[in-house]
């Protein structure tokens, strides 16, 4: 009945596994009694999880990731606490080297799939259709499975704290280390699982990004070259979505299939091969890390265009580069085993393939550079990311591309030179990028600002610790440490561990203080509050619309003439003319669908039951899953109607805001900081008004 | 410069698709659902690749027996190729019916379609049937594991296939033919479509030289 799971599973083989789960279950307690008495649990239900509003879906996206930083956050403190205290033989330090195994691969796992995936996923789905002048994603219920699905695979990776163990294979899980016979438990089935099913949500993501992409831009946007990069980025981001991921579910349906049922494909004997596995593996990872970090670099072309309050420069270089990046990236994958014994040849057409990468990353580089050059720098706090990435950024592009060299890949290969190089990308890359992305649309995900102290404090603990953490690791990279290690016996590696180890304490610091940020942002919302719409003086389309916008994101759709169409406009003091009430329609929007968490939910129970060998329910759930898509396609009434008259009253009602701010009649407390827009077609309403007079 | 757009503006058209619009907010549904699902075929292709690369790695080093010597036949995948081949014509034919609004055309040929796609799940079936007999089943060896995987996979979305068709012939009988569910039929035959390039794919990458070992 339960196939196998019993008691054995339960989290109380050490100390620290049983506090990890009490804090989960308490927290999920603490999370029901909450909803429960502050009556909140149909507002959730209604107003979040069954919206389909692409707004909404990017947001618990980015909520997700949030939840998940803290909790890989806490495991990579615990890891460093056990390097710097792991000098010695046997078991020093606080954390065995089994649970040590767990926590690096449940750290990198989330980091990856948990945080950085719905991270960037959140903010594409939040700001790219809003940016294109659409009403929604191409395909509202898709996006919301997608998300379920996400969820799912992350309640995986919690339930593995409280039932049974997760994998110790690394978040690369090669087998034969993760084959059956080294490891039956479930670790590597809770691995599979929870990649599978956010695997899944990013493929159909990958295609309703692209889709809207294609399908919704609005009048205008028929020059492709008119787009703001951001949905460049969005776009190739998905398309390696699309074709890469295909290769993580192959390797994993693969592996489950050898663990689970004998199959031969990656056994150490019988004819399988495990560097195929390596293979597979690396042909979806090595574009992965180009789905995390190509939409930073969109985030960082938006931000660092607004902060400099100029066009970017080398836009349409930028966006071949993106391309050119997109595609290399799938020609890259070997240079993850060049160790693994290919011939000479080989990785050297690999090592070459993998500098030529840097070239059109150079040329991003250079265009942010030059975008700044002669600019109006303003230092807010997106900003400050995007200069702290452009500076280490590099640092980390030139270890990669000394890695690429094989012979010196040989020497650090699995070290932590390693580890410090793939930080070195991953945190002031992407997720400085997703930092800097949610800071700059949070004011019009949620109509005020996030506080300026409290987030430049976040900020320099975040840049300050990451150096402290992870130089320490090329120097020790070089000294001959490996990866993964629990323990050392070279005393003299200890100093350097400390320093570390002090490091992510800044980081832990950073992260207190956007927690802090967080909750006086929302305490002082009045004072942040973000009136116009238009929080930064930003240049494309989502600044248009009021903070935040209504569901339909834009009473009638904006018509492009030109790139930063809404920096163009404010010039030209055309950013808020009279709407004009011909060019409103009655529309149609989705309304919420209960199916979607609902197969999220079963999908999250299917796989949960495979892992623990529960045939019946994986069954059970397959059809609920089946049956729940059979009825929502025998549904035809999905929309709700919004009328032409509804669209335009709200339009008329945000311009009379926006006039009475530019007025001083409202908003005392938080002065439009970048009138531009406004003060021009203030003057010019003036001076109608006068003339009329 | 004025805001104005219509809704239905930005209508890029898709080459392709056998239908007739009524209008145009019809015609940008069908079209956006259209595009997005070539999409996924594009994506699911990558996996039949993946599954086929893998198919000759495994065969490459594998050294034990059974290897393709024993276990493959012609004489279940010739007569699985026509059924499969020909169910394709006749699914363009159901396609062409649905654009004339022919709705018999559209029942006779959907239904037949499906009727020899159940053919080639049968023979399938038999040819697994057999294949367990002589305990050629995909744990004895690396071999048999990407042969089974690779050809159970495309067997598998046949399947589905089957039953998806089933059941848009029943969502036609019940609710006629309504935009929403002829969009279906083209997207189902755009899957369908693709199943019969996916085997021809396995017929020459794991029959044809498997056969000619023999
Ligand atoms: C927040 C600060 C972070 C700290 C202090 C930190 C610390 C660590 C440590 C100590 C390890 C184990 C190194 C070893 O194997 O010797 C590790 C591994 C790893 N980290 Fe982080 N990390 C941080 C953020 C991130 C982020 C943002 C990502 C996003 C992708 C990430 C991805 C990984 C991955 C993929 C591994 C490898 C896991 C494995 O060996 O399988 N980390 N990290
Ligand atoms: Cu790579």
């Amino acid at each position: 009945m339960l196939g196998r799971l019993s008691w054995d599973a339960s989290p109380f083989y050490g100390v620290i596994p049983a506090i990890a789960a009490s804090v989960v279950v308490l927290a999920a307690i603490g999370t029901i009694v909450l909803l429960t008495v502050m009556r909140r649990w149909r507002w959730l239900w209604s107003e979040w999880l069954t919206s389909l509003d692409h707004k909404k879906i990017g947001i618990m996206y980015v909520v997700l990731a949030a939840i998940m930083l803290a909790r890989a956050f806490i495991e990579a403190g615990l890891m460093r606490t056990q390097q710097a205290l792991g000098a010695g033989a046997g078991d020093v330090g606080p954390v065995g080297a089994e649970h040590f195994a767990q926590l690096f691969s449940t750290h990198g796992t989330i980091m990856i799939f948990f945080v950085l995936m719905p991270f960037m996923t959140g903010l594409i789905n939040f700001a790219m259709p809003l940016q294109i002048g659409a009403r929604d994603m191409t395909f509202p219920w898709m996006n919301s499975i997608a998300l379920m699905l996400t969820i799912g695979g992350a309640g995986l990776v919690m339930a593995s704290l409280v039932i049974g163990k997760f994998s110790t294979g690394g978040w690369t899980g090669y087998p034969n280390f993760t084959g059956a016979e080294v490891n039956p438990g479930v670790g590597p089935d809770y691995w599979i699982w929870a990649l599978t099913l956010g695997g899944a949500g990013s493929t159909l993501t990958g295609i309703n990004i692209v889709a809207t992409i294609w399908k919704e831009r609005t009048t205008g946007l028929d020059h492709l070259m008119w787009m703001p990069l951001f949905c460049w980025t969005s776009l190739c981001t998905a398309l390696l979505m699309i074709f890469a991921f295909p290769a993580l579910t192959v390797a994993t349906v693969m592996l489950w299939l050898d663990r689970t049922f004998g199959f031969h494909f990656f056994t150490q004997g019988d004819g399988g091969n495990m560097m195929q596995y390596v293979n597979l593996f690396w042909m979806w990872g090595h574009p992965e890390v180009y789905i995390l970090i190509l939409p930073a670099f969109g985030v960082y072309s938006e931000v660092i265009g607004t902060f400099s309050s100029k066009k970017l420069f080398g836009y349409t270089s930028l966006v071949w580069a993106t391309m050119a990046i997109a595609v290399l990236s799938f020609t890259v994958w070997l240079h993850h085993f060049f160790t693994m014994g290919a011939s000479a040849n080989v990785n050297a057409i690999f090592g070459i393939a993998t500098m030529v990468i840097a070239v059109p990353t150079g040329v991003k580089v250079y265009d942010w550079l030059l975008t700044m050059r002669h600019g109006r720098l303003r230092f807010d706090v997106p900003m400050l990311y995007a200069v702290g990435f452009i500076v280490t950024f590099v640092v980390g592009g030139v270890t990669g591309v000394l890695m690429a060299i094989p012979p010196f890949d040989y020497v650090v290969h699995n070290s932590t030179f390693l580890v410090a190089h793939f930080h070195n990308m991953v945190i002031p890359g992407s997720l400085f990028g997703m930092m800097a992305g949610a800071t700059f649309w949070f004011p019009k995900a949620f109509g005020f600002r996030l506080d300026e102290t409290w987030g430049r404090r976040g900020f320099w603990f975040w840049i300050v610790g990451f150096y402290l953490a992870f130089m320490p690791l090329y120097v020790l990279g070089l000294f001959g440490m490996s990866r993964r290690m629990a323990t050392y016996l070279h005393p003299e590696w200890q100093p350097w561990l400390i320093a570390a180890w002090a490091g992510a304490g800044l980081v832990g610091c950073g992260l207190i203080c956007q927690a802090i940020m967080l909750y006086v942002s929302i305490r002082d919302r009045e004072r942040l509050r973000d009136i116009t719409g238009d929080a930064w003086d930003g240049r494309t389309l989502e600044w248009l619309a009021p903070s935040p916008p209504p569901e339909w994101n834009f009473g009638a759709r904006p018509v492009v003439t030109g790139r930063d169409e809404f920096g163009e406009r404010k010039l030209n003091d055309e950013a808020y003319p009279v709407p004009d009430r011909t060019a409103y329609r009655d529309i149609e929007i989705p309304a919420n669908a209960a199916t979607a968490p609902l197969i999220g939910i079963f999908a999250f129970l299917l796989a949960f039951a495979a892992i623990w060998w529960m045939w019946w329910l994986v069954w059970i759930s397959a059809g609920a899953i089946f049956l729940l898509v059979l009825w929502r396609s025998m549904r035809f009434d999905l929309h709700r109607q919004v009328s032409a008259e509804t669209l335009y009253q709200a339009d008329m009602a945000h311009r009379r805001t926006i006039l009475a701010h530019a007025n001083g009649d409202i908003g005392s407390g938080a002065p439009m900081r970048h009138a531009r827009g406004t003060e021009g077609y203030l003057a010019k309403e003036r001076r109608e008004r006068e003339g009329q007079a | 410069m004025t805001d104005t757009t219509t809704d239905s503006q930005g209508v890029r058209p898709h080459a392709g698709i056998p239908l007739e619009h009524p209008d145009a907010e019809t015609a940008h549904a069908t079209e956006r659902a259209v595009f997005g699902f070539w999409i996924f075929l594009m994506s699911d292709l990558v996996v039949f690749a993946l599954l086929l690369a893998t198919y000759a790695v495994l065969l490459k080093g594998n050294s034990s027996a059974p290897g393709p010597a024993e276990v493959i036949e012609l004489a279940y995948a010739f007569p699985e190729t026509l059924l499969l081949l020909t169910s394709t014509l006749t699914l363009t034919f159901a396609t062409v019916a649905l654009r004339e609004d022919r709705a018999r055309g559209v029942y006779g040929w959907t239904f037949l379609s499906l009727a020899l796609g159940a053919g080639f799940l049968a023979l399938e079936g038999a040819e697994f049937a057999g294949l367990i007999n002589k305990g050629h089943v995909p744990q004895v060896n690396g071999f048999l594991s990407g042969y089974w995987l690779a050809i159970g996979t495309h067997g598998l979305h046949v399947a589905i296939g089957v039953v998806w068709g089933l059941i848009l012939i029943a969502q036609f009988w019940i609710y006629g033919f309504c935009p929403a569910i002829r969009s279906r039929l083209v997207r189902f035959s755009l899957y369908w479509h693709m199943l019969d390039v996916v085997w021809i794919a396995i017929f020459t990458v794991i029959y044809l030289p498997g056969s000619l070992v023999s």
